[in-house]
Formats: C-alpha cells, sequence, structure tokens
C-alpha cells in the first residue's frame, strides 16, 4: 500500500541554492497542469522575486512504456506504437522506424514510394511547425495566430485523412513502401495547399516577425550558446538557432532528400526570437520541397516485390498458393531479422530522432531505443533560463518546441 | 566501413584494446567499463565527436556475463561521422562511471537508465529516477521485469481484486 509523503526538499537539496534552504528564495510548481506548458510538465522553479534562480523540469507524466511494449510485438505491429511518439510528428515517426526495419533486414523501397514519403514527411513537418506558431503566439498573447495556423493544418490533416483514413494516427508507411498508393484527388490536395501557403506564411509574418510587442518577448531572451547546445545533446532548428549548420536532410541525405533544392536556415543569435526565425523560414524551405517532390513523383509499385517481408496484394492471394503462404506466415509469426543492431537517425521537425533497433533472429525485436529530440532539447531548460523572468519562461519553453510524448514515451 | 573512420577505430584500438564489431555501415567498438570516461574524453578531445546522440542500454537476459550492453552512439558534426561505443556490465549490481562531466547530456540519459535498467553511474550528480514515480518497484526495461497485465474484474469478484490493486484506497 503506498502512503501519502510529505515533500520535503531534501530530494532537491542538490539541485536548488542554499538561500532556498533558508527560505530566502521561495520554491513555486508550475504544472502539471499549467496552459503554456504544452503538455503535462512540472517546472519547479525557485524564485527570487520574479527573478528565476533555477528551475528543476520534472518529467514522466506521460510515460507509457512505449518501447517495453515495441518489444513485445513483431516488427509490423510494433509500427503503430510510434504514431503515440510524438504526436504531432506522427509521419515522420513512422518513417524513421521503417527506415530502421528496412535498414536491418535489408529491404529495397521502391522510388514512387520514397517521392511519397518526402512529401508526407515535409508535409507533417509543416503540420508541426504550425502548431509550435499557434501555440508559441498564444503563450505571448497572441490570439489570433493560434487560428490561423490551425486553418492551415486542418488542410494537411485532411491530405493525411485521403490517403490513410486517418488524420493524426496515420501509419501509412509500412516496411518496404507506404500502404497503399495515393488515390486521385492527392495531387490536387497538395497542389491547392502549395498555391495558398506561401501567402498565408507572409500573413504570420506581418502578424508577428516586425510586431514590437513580439520582439521585446523575444529578443535577446534565453540565450544558448553553440558551445551548450551540442554538449547538452540539442538538435534540430533550436541547434539550428544556435549558428551550427547541422541538417540529417542535408549531410546524411536519406529517401531521396539529395535531389531537391532547399536551404538550411541557420542564425547565430541563438535567442527565442533565432529560433522563432529558423522554423518560420522552414515551413517556406519544406513547401519547396513538397512542390519538387510532387513534380518529380513517377508513376510504379509503391510496395517492395520482396514477399519474404511485404505482404503480396489482395489480388495475388486467391490465385496463387505462395502468396497465400507468404500472406498467412507474415501476418501470425512475422518477418525475422538478423541478430545485429543499426542505429538510425532522421530529421524531424523537432531534431534527431534515432532508433536504436537490435534484433535477435526472431520476428520480435530485442531492443528498440527512441534516441526522441525533445528529451535532449528539454534539458538545457535549466541552463537557459536562469536570470530570467517567469514570464520570459514561458516564452523560451515554447520557442524550443518540445512535445512531451515525445520525451516521456 | 568509412575511410575516414579507420585512424579513429584504430586510435581507439590500440589505446584501450577495443573489441570491434562491424553491420552495414555501422561501427561498434567495445570498452570496459573502467575505461569508458576516457575513451570518451579522446573522442571529444581529439577527434571532434561533439554530440552524444543517444545512450541507452540493451538487456540479454537470461545471460548474465555480461547482462547489459550500455550504448554510447556518437556523431562527429565536423567529420559527418558516427561511431557507437558499447560498454558490457554484468547482472550484479551493474555499476559504469558517468560521463555527464564530458557530455552534458548523459545527465538525463544516465537517470533514464537508472530508472529502467537499474544501472547505476558513479559519481552522477543527481541520481534519481526521472520517467517513473519515485517509489516504483523494478526497472521496468528490463528482460524479466513482466508487461503487466490487469486481472479482468467481474461483478462477482470486483471487490476481491480492487482489495489487492496498487492504488491509493479512502
Amino acid at each position: 500500500m503506498s502512503q501519502i509523503e510529505e515533500v520535503s526538499l531534501d530530494k532537491f537539496k542538490h539541485l536548488v541554492s542554499e538561500r532556498a534552504l533558508t527560505g530566502e528564495t521561495m520554491l513555486l510548481n508550475m504544472g502539471p497542469q499549467h496552459p503554456s506548458t504544452h503538455g503535462v510538465l512540472r517546472l519547479l522553479l525557485e524564485l527570487d522575486g520574479e527573478i528565476i534562480v533555477n528551475c528543476i523540469p520534472d518529467v514522466g507524466y506521460l510515460h507509457t512504456g512505449i518501447e517495453k511494449n515495441m518489444e513485445a510485438k513483431t516488427y509490423q505491429k510494433a509500427e503503430v506504437m510510434t504514431d503515440r511518439l510524438d504526436y504531432m510528428n506522427t509521419i515522420g515517426n513512422n518513417l524513421a522506424y521503417v527506415m530502421a526495419v528496412e535498414k536491418l533486414v535489408d529491404l529495397d523501397v521502391p522510388v514512387r514510394a520514397q517521392g511519397l514519403r518526402v512529401i508526407l514527411t515535409e508535409l507533417q513537418r509543416i503540420a508541426s511547425h504550425l502548431v509550435w506558431l499557434g501555440t508559441s503566439g498564444l503563450d505571448l498573447a497572441a490570439m489570433s495566430m493560434f487560428l490561423y495556423c490551425f486553418r492551415e493544418r486542418e488542410q494537411i490533416l485532411d491530405i493525411f485523412e485521403l490517403v490513410s483514413g486517418q488524420r493524426m494516427m496515420t501509419t501509412y508507411f509500412r516496411p518496404g513502401g507506404v500502404w497503399r498508393d495515393v488515390p486521385v484527388e492527392f495531387e490536387k490536395a497538395v497542389r491547392d495547399f502549395i498555391k495558398i501557403f506561401p501567402k498565408r506564411v507572409d500573413e504570420y509574418e506581418s502578424l508577428l516577425t516586425k510586431n514590437p510587442l513580439f520582439l521585446d518577448r523575444m529578443l535577446g531572451i534565453g540565450k544558448l550558446s553553440k558551445e551548450v547546445a551540442l554538449s547538452y545533446g540539442v538538435t534540430g532548428p533550436t541547434l539550428r538557432a544556435s549558428g551550427v549548420d547541422w541538417d540529417l536532410r542535408k549531410v546524411r541525405p536519406y529517401i531521396g532528400y539529395e535531389q531537391y533544392d532547399f536551404n538550411v536556415p541557420v542564425l547565430t543569435e541563438g535567442d527565442t526570437y533565432a529560433r522563432y526565425l529558423v522554423r518560420v523560414q522552414e515551413l517556406r524551405e519544406s513547401m519547396k520541397i513538397v512542390e519538387q517532390a510532387l513534380n518529380k513523383l513517377p508513376l510504379g509499385p509503391v510496395r517492395s516485390e520482396n514477399r519474404k517481408f511485404v505482404p503480396p496484394p489482395r489480388s495475388e492471394i486467391g490465385v496463387s498458393m505462395e502468396s497465400l503462404i507468404h500472406h498467412f506466415k507474415l501476418w501470425t509469426e512475422g518477418f525475422p531479422a538478423p541478430k545485429a543492431s543499426i542505429y538510425n537517425a532522421v530529421e524531424s521537425p523537432r531534431g534527431e530522432l534515432g532508433l536504436l533497433l537490435e534484433g535477435d533472429g526472431g520476428p520480435k525485436p530485442l531492443r528498440v531505443h527512441l534516441r526522441t529530440p525533445s528529451f535532449d532539447n528539454l534539458a538545457v531548460l535549466s541552463q537557459i533560463v536562469k536570470g530570467h523572468l517567469v514570464a520570459d519562461l514561458v516564452a523560451i519553453l515554447s520557442s524550443i518546441d518540445i512535445v512531451l510524448g515525445d520525451i516521456d514515451r | 566501413m568509412d575511410k575516414k573512420l579507420e585512424p579513429i577505430v584504430k586510435a581507439i584500438q590500440d589505446k584501450f584494446g577495443a573489441a570491434y564489431e562491424e553491420f552495414r555501415d555501422e561501427v561498434h567498438l567495445f570498452v570496459n567499463a573502467e575505461q569508458i570516461v576516457d575513451a570518451l574524453t579522446l573522442l571529444r578531445d581529439e577527434q571532434n565527436f561533439e554530440l552524444l546522440s543517444a545512450l541507452t542500454a540493451v538487456d540479454y537476459y537470461p545471460q548474465e556475463t555480461p547482462r547489459f550492453h550500455v550504448v554510447y552512439q556518437l556523431t562527429s558534426l565536423a567529420k559527418n561521422l558516427s561511431v557507437q561505443i558499447r560498454v558490457p556490465v554484468n547482472g550484479s549490481s551493474p555499476k559504469v562511471p558517468t560521463a555527464t562531466r564530458v557530455y552534458s547530456a548523459a545527465n538525463w540519459r544516465e537517470r533514464e537508465l537508472l530508472d529502467m535498467f537499474g544501472i547505476e553511474f558513479d559519481g552522477h550528480p543527481d541520481p534519481r529516477r526521472i520517467l517513473s514515480p519515485e517509489d516504483m518497484e523494478g526497472h521496468p526495461l528490463r528482460k524479466d521485469f513482466p508487461l503487466g497485465y490487469e486481472e479482468p474484474q467481474f461483478t462477482f469478484n470486483f471487490d476481491e481484486i480492487d482489495l489487492r490493486k496498487p492504488y491509493a484506497k479512502e
């Protein structure tokens, strides 16, 4: 039987300053249900008046044991768990997972499937950045941003619904390709979006980028230096705003990113405003990739022909005994993967999303570890908020763009 | 293996006598627990591995010696290279020196390993659980930790099972 314990300072003694022990500074809980914490995150703040002396993040409220659950499922079935990980980047998580499985079992992916993966992943990146833009506007009392951003995000979710039947938890990418080919309406839906979106980004920028109230809250707040960022393992736009030119799509191209012409926005200031600018520019760059990928999209199969890993199409099962056996084997037993370990990383909207996948020769993974970018990005928070006001903490927290499902797994 | 990685692997092998494994162009080096801090420092300072991309562990239960591998995935931004360092750890009271002084990112990652695998890190500045509640018993990602099933409650045995459930009672 668990007993209710009184919270004592002893557990945090080594994390707060000595002044907290004498009662000179105040300890304050922000969260786990504060509206600007972007999820169930608790921040224990040590305050001197309104100035933050120390900040102790407390995570784990959304821990669901995804890694453990994936180890108990076959390679095909474990994929649905990755959707639930970072719920703003479901397609990107699927991509990281299927690429890891493909690398482990050495499976080919048709060119059309690669093109579709690029289009959808970049649309997902835009949707994720839109949620970030909307909510961080909301945190700084720019209410209308939220409404505009969600209007465009809705259009992207409609495209996802069109291709997969689901708005968020799509599981559309599968090892060896995608679930099925896109419907004919897909191209028009994406073209419509390409047509309106650049103008909409201009609109967002006209509302925020030079807004004096917005600049007051962002400029020079929460400076993150290059050295600290690297030491803490910070990746993604947060790292690029601190002057490090590191984007996995550019330096280690996967699924054919090398064919597309796009820039990686890098700024050196490292403050909240730089992180805002990097993400807004990324919206435009992602749009460029989507347009190029759609123009280049070839016709052809969308799933690998390797029947040992990819189930045969329905039409074949009725006429071929071998296909029936493959179908049966794949959905009851699954496919075996070698007794080896691989690490595969992709660029998620938040940074390096890595997957350590270790097989044991059987149809279930021995170990799945998800290296989630928000986890490391949040760890640096306690370093960059010191000396700022509580109100600035809200701006800083929203500028590093964390997703709690990504942290707690 | 990448040509640029060969001298780095050789340097580690010469200095620490590290065993070496390769799979699909990924390099794994095996280093003893006592040498891990030196190996990481060497890689960071002399070979530009600035980023500790991942720090995790793998449980090979029921094998006991070594039961765990602690995995350090390192990335070099300057050279665009990756290397994986593995530390084999035995099953009885697993202990590894902390890497927090080399990479600050190790702080939370090591807390996660303490929480999930029960691997202790010597000299860690803040050895608390990170994801699960403080009063939890056991280490969930160990292979001998059950996945967890709930007993189904029916009308006839509702109260009986309710008594055994581990949540707070009135």
